[in-house]
């Protein structure tokens, strides 16, 4: 990442970040993730704050890091922080990136959820939980194959990329069926990985 | 770790005054604290084998219930889970705990990872260790819809009904592709209204 701009920010554009990542907050449906390609369209296009090659790593850093995957932002706004600067505007730019993306999605989850857990027995409220149910468990599975096809290398097809289809879905079975600790598995799936088998 | 026979039996039965749950804040913390830190690619089927199977704070069925809201609304989905269980259990303070053990110290990792990142990006070796994490955090995520899908023979919709709503929701998503808000407004409204006539007023 040689060619990473070099950036003057003053207060107006702390600002402008925070209010970019506040107004996506609430159209962050289906997770944070789900806003990326906005991200990358006002970081990376209009305001050239990063580079395409610092946002697909702080995706990639934060997908292969423990934690919810909603740290990429962070991430993102870590970077954009040590373009304009150095290791302070960084944590500055990773404060007010999650602010922003947290603030509104949390206070309208916690109000609406401690609503519906005071009204659990209102009829239209255990419908909606009912409804819900096989579309939550459907979902689930469909966001599994998704991230599997999203594996494979560059270019292949899916017939080229069966290790990593064998690999997902070898993964779900033993997880579905048995109690082995999770970490052995993804310590398998790095093995794999790192001798060139994936 | 719990045996497996005394799973399902004994969740449902359980009345809800003897139900384990988080004895204080710093609990609440250190668990999500360790929750995040399992999770590789995506804390969700951590959550759920932790706070249902073993430490049983909630029901299969609650599970569902509680992904579902946090699905339908705006922001990370692990992130509004962890405000829900940590608001039923301590309110406003609670909530913030579960979300602050969700995000502290993965955040420093993440960003201590970030500056390491430079100096192994190239290796050969990192990059398809970190594909062969992701395909197996893949599978994690599908495993967990799988295990809860028996939670659904309790259903007011029956099986059959469950059945189409979720292959159809499977086929939309991960076949065509379709923008979740479309999936969750349509079928899930169609599957919303089925259920609500289904129900006893």
């Amino acid at each position: 990442m040689t060619d990473a701009p070099q950036l003057v920010f003053g207060a107006h554009e702390w600002l402008e970040l925070f209010l970019h990542y506040l107004s996506l907050s609430l159209l962050s449906l289906g997770g944070a993730i789900s806003t990326a390609p906005d991200m990358h369209r006002f970081l990376v296009d209009k305001q050239h704050w990063l580079t395409d090659a610092q946002f697909n790593a702080s995706i990639a850093i934060a997908q292969s890091a423990p934690g919810p995957n909603v740290l990429f932002i962070a991430l993102l706004g870590w970077n954009v922080g040590m373009n304009a600067g150095g290791m302070l505007t960084g944590l500055l730019g990773v404060f007010l990136t999650m602010l922003g993306i947290l603030i509104p999605s949390t206070t309208l989850t916690y109000t609406a959820a401690q609503w519906g857990h005071r009204n659990r027995e209102l009829r239209a409220v255990r419908a909606f939980k009912q409804g819900m149910a096989p579309i939550v468990v459907a979902l689930l599975i469909a966001t599994g194959c998704i991230l599997a096809g999203a594996n494979g290398k560059a270019g292949n097809s899916f017939v080229q990329n069966w290790p990593v289809w064998l690999l997902t879905g070898t993964t779900a079975l033993i997880v579905w069926r048995t109690r082995i600790h999770l970490l052995w598995l993804l310590a398998a799936g790095a093995a794999l990985g790192w001798f060139g088998l994936i | 770790m719990r045996r497996v026979n005394d799973d399902n039996q004994a969740m449902s039965s359980l009345p809800a005054e003897v139900r384990p749950q988080p004895k204080s804040l710093s609990d609440l913390f250190i668990s999500f604290t360790l929750l995040a830190l399992q999770g590789f690619g995506g804390v969700l089927a951590v959550v759920q084998r932790d706070l249902v199977e073993k430490k049983r704070w909630m029901t299969r069925e609650e599970f569902i219930e509680d992904w579902a809201v946090a699905q339908i609304m705006p922001g990370p989905n692990v992130v509004n889970l962890s405000l829900m269980v940590g608001g039923r259990y301590f309110g406003l303070k609670g909530a913030m705990v579960a979300l602050a053990g969700m995000l502290t110290v993965p955040l420093v990792l993440v960003l201590m990872l970030a500056v390491l990142y430079a100096q192994f990006a190239a290796h050969p070796g990192v990059a398809g260790a970190l594909r062969g994490m992701a395909a197996v955090a893949a599978g994690l995520i599908a495993a967990t819809g799988m295990r809860l899908s028996g939670a659904l023979a309790k259903n007011v919709l029956g099986l059959r009904l469950c059945a189409v709503f979720g292959v159809t929701t499977f086929a939309a998503i991960a076949l065509l592709r379709w923008p979740l808000a479309y999936v969750l407004l349509g079928v899930g409204g169609v599957a919303c209204v089925a259920a609500f006539y289904r129900l006893k007023p």
